[in-house]
């Protein structure tokens, strides 16, 4: 990449002091190892981000619910050493972390919905997978409608192919007239889709397809999800058998399926690396909570929430976890759109620190909460079950999948 | 038994930030009290119930918000059931809706229903973040009571000469057009910006609403309310019951 020799020099005492600073994070145990490399080395030299883009093959993953699985699952997909941010730091500073830590030429990424701009302009993406769009941490976001703009622009500018959902109109109309495989990964939450975002009309769902009277339509699919079943753009069928449970990983597969074809990685192979994928960064693995285990789930939204409440079986002994930290969105006001109501009659465990939020949400919603701050206390309240679920908002999952 | 009937207008586009939390909160405190309720989801295309006894309207994003001014404009039975006297509480982009006019996200007016004598134009700045606000539009036991919500909005809502304001803003926005006020109180009908759900968090005004329609009420222990509003104004910074 041309550049003056001075600003290569400045990014290189950047990423020697920001290796120095992610080494010091990690030996005081601050946690900040993933983000904080990034910030010093984009301070002292604000083109990090693209100089250390330059030569590599990047794919970008982005979309409010699935992140992190589908990057893994790309990742372990395709079999080679790659670059990437497991630990989900996804907006800049994380993402020059990352590219700072490997020159690995293969670059996969997890990006922030709203820092997808700036990084796909930057990292010159040449492909983005592109996911959903639904309400989440709405303090933060304003409006999913106008993350759906800023979309727009992106696929607009970026010239990247595009894997895309779908059965999101939201994500349609983004897209645009952008190059694209189109994934209908068999379901979708339409909280943030009565409304066609190109022209304001009411959307016409018939037998699972949407449209609208001005012509924005769900795009017949290249890979489509039936039930537990990958159709394939040739029409052939492949069973999904990922360890990682319900349907929305069997469509975060899917999604993964359609990328790693793009680097020459055929659907067989995909799906035989991802066999052994069992959990993802603590999402799906087993922690001890008053002393017996526990599978802990994330959850960050009603979306996400949805898809979660979808995977627990009506005999588990379930405790949720609410923080409204930061990182989750300081308004707990989602919570009251979450069918909790299945849970009428039940005794459930109310933790975190927006506990008592949860837990009205919960007596109103005709469940039965114990709530208290310890969440051995907690699940030592709820009745003997086969299986204990832990499901989690992000601050608390992050402590939470410690406890191993 | 008595049943209570509540009007849940346009849920699906007016309903972005958990305000049906709203009809829920109602719903669970009416049966509470041992009364039934029925709950009226308006739909696109539904008539609006001109004769229920309460009704309760969301907030929600700009374009839906669009959409759903213009099925109500079609409609004219929430204009009867104000005019009748039923409660109506009306939150964020269903107060906006509800007054004379408001500024889309491209700053163009769209007409409102005309049933408050208030508008809203476009702020610089969105207004986000937790409230607490003093009622002083209400009488009786809701008075002076400390409401607790979070605010999320982009409009300055402007309220005419002849209505008064719900509340004094002690943190927070609130209306956001120029004093510091929060919500509107017109007759029967209370707009607020308040999310939380505000009826969830302010359990005094759901039992002002149900009060309206069913006479006086026992209380209610309301454990994890009280423990809810005490660590939201912790929060915000102010200390009250």
């Amino acid at each position: 990449m041309k550049g003056s020799p001075l600003s290569a020099a400045r990014l290189t005492v950047a990423r020697l002091l920001g290796a120095a600073a992610g080494w010091a994070s990690r030996a005081t145990g601050r946690g900040e190892g993933e983000t904080l490399p990034g910030v010093l080395i984009l301070r002292l030299a604000p083109d990090a981000l693209a100089r250390l883009s330059a030569n590599r093959s990047t794919t970008l993953i982005s979309g409010t619910n699935g992140k992190s699985t589908t990057t893994a699952l790309i990742v372990t997909a395709l079999g080679r050493p790659t670059t990437t941010n497991p630990l989900g730091a996804n907006v800049a500073s994380g993402v020059v972390t990352a590219l700072a830590a490997s020159s690995q030429r293969t670059t996969v990424l997890e990006v922030d919905e709203l820092s997808l701009r700036r990084i796909a302009s930057d990292t010159r993406a040449h492909l983005i997978v592109a996911m959903n769009l639904t309400r989440d941490q709405l303090d933060r976001a304003g409006e999913v409608g106008r993350i759906e703009r800023d979309w727009h622009r992106t696929f607009a500018e970026s010239g990247a192919h595009v894997i895309a959902n779908a059965a999101d109109p939201l994500v349609v109309s983004a897209v645009g007239d952008a190059p694209a495989t189109w994934v209908d990964p068999g379901w979708s939450w339409p909280g943030d889709s009565m409304v066609c975002p190109a022209c304001t009309e009411l959307l016409t769902r018939v037998e699972g397809r949407w449209f609208c009277t001005c012509g924005l339509h769900q795009p017949t699919a290249n890979y489509r999800v039936e039930g537990t079943t990958l159709v394939l753009p040739d029409g052939s069928r492949l069973p999904i058998e990922v360890p990682l449970p319900g349907r929305v990983n069997v469509a975060n597969m899917a999604f993964a399926v359609a990328t790693v074809a793009h680097h020459g990685v055929s659907a067989q192979d995909a799906l035989a690396r991802c066999a052994n994928v069992r959990e993802v960064s603590g999402r799906y693995s087993t922690i001890e909570v008053g002393g017996r285990p526990a599978l802990l789930m994330l959850a960050k939204n009603p979306a996400g929430w949805a898809a979660a409440l979808d995977m627990l079986r009506p005999d588990d002994a379930v405790v949720f976890s609410v923080n409204a930290q930061l990182l989750d969105g300081a308004d707990t006001s989602w919570l009251w759109d979450v069918s909790f109501e299945e849970f009428g009659g039940r005794v459930v465990g109310a933790h975190g620190h927006n506990r008592h939020d949860l837990a009205l949400r919960l007596e109103v919603a005709g469940a039965d909460p114990r709530v208290d701050a310890d969440i051995d206390a907690v699940a030592r309240q709820l009745p003997k079950a086969d299986r204990l679920v832990v499901l989690a908002t992000y601050t608390s999952f992050r402590e939470l999948r410690r406890r191993r | 038994m008595t049943t209570i009937d509540i009007v849940h207008v346009l849920p699906g586009l007016l309903g972005t930030y958990g305000d049906a939390g709203n009809v829920a909160v109602l719903a669970h405190r009416a049966r509470q009290r041992g009364y039934a309720v029925r709950i009226l989801d308006v739909h696109p295309g539904d008539p609006v119930p001109a004769h229920a006894d309460v009704y309760l309207i969301g907030g929600g994003e700009d374009v839906a918000q669009v959409r759903a001014v213009e099925l109500l404009r079609a409609d004219d039975g929430l204009s009867i059931a104000v005019a009748v006297g039923a409660p109506v509480l009306a939150v964020c982009a269903g107060m906006q809706i509800m007054g004379e006019w408001f500024q889309d996200r491209t700053g163009q007016r769209i007409e409102g229903l005309g049933i408050l004598d208030l508008r809203t134009t476009r702020r610089q700045i969105r207004a986000v973040g937790d409230v607490v606000a003093r009622i002083v539009g209400l009488p009786g036991e809701v008075a002076e009571h400390d409401l607790i919500g979070f605010e999320n909005h982009q409009g300055a809502t402007e309220l005419g000469d002849g209505i008064l304001p719900l509340a004094q803003v002690r943190v927070g926005i609130g209306n956001g057009a120029g004093s510091a006020v929060e919500g509107v109180v017109a007759g029967t009908v209370i707009g607020t910006y308040l999310h939380g759900p505000v009826l969830a968090l302010n359990p005094a005004l759901a039992d002002h609403l149900l009060t309206s329609v069913l006479g006086p009420l026992e209380p209610l222990p309301d454990g994890h309310v009280r423990e809810f509003r005490r660590a939201r104004a912790r929060r915000a910074g102010v200390t009250f019951e």
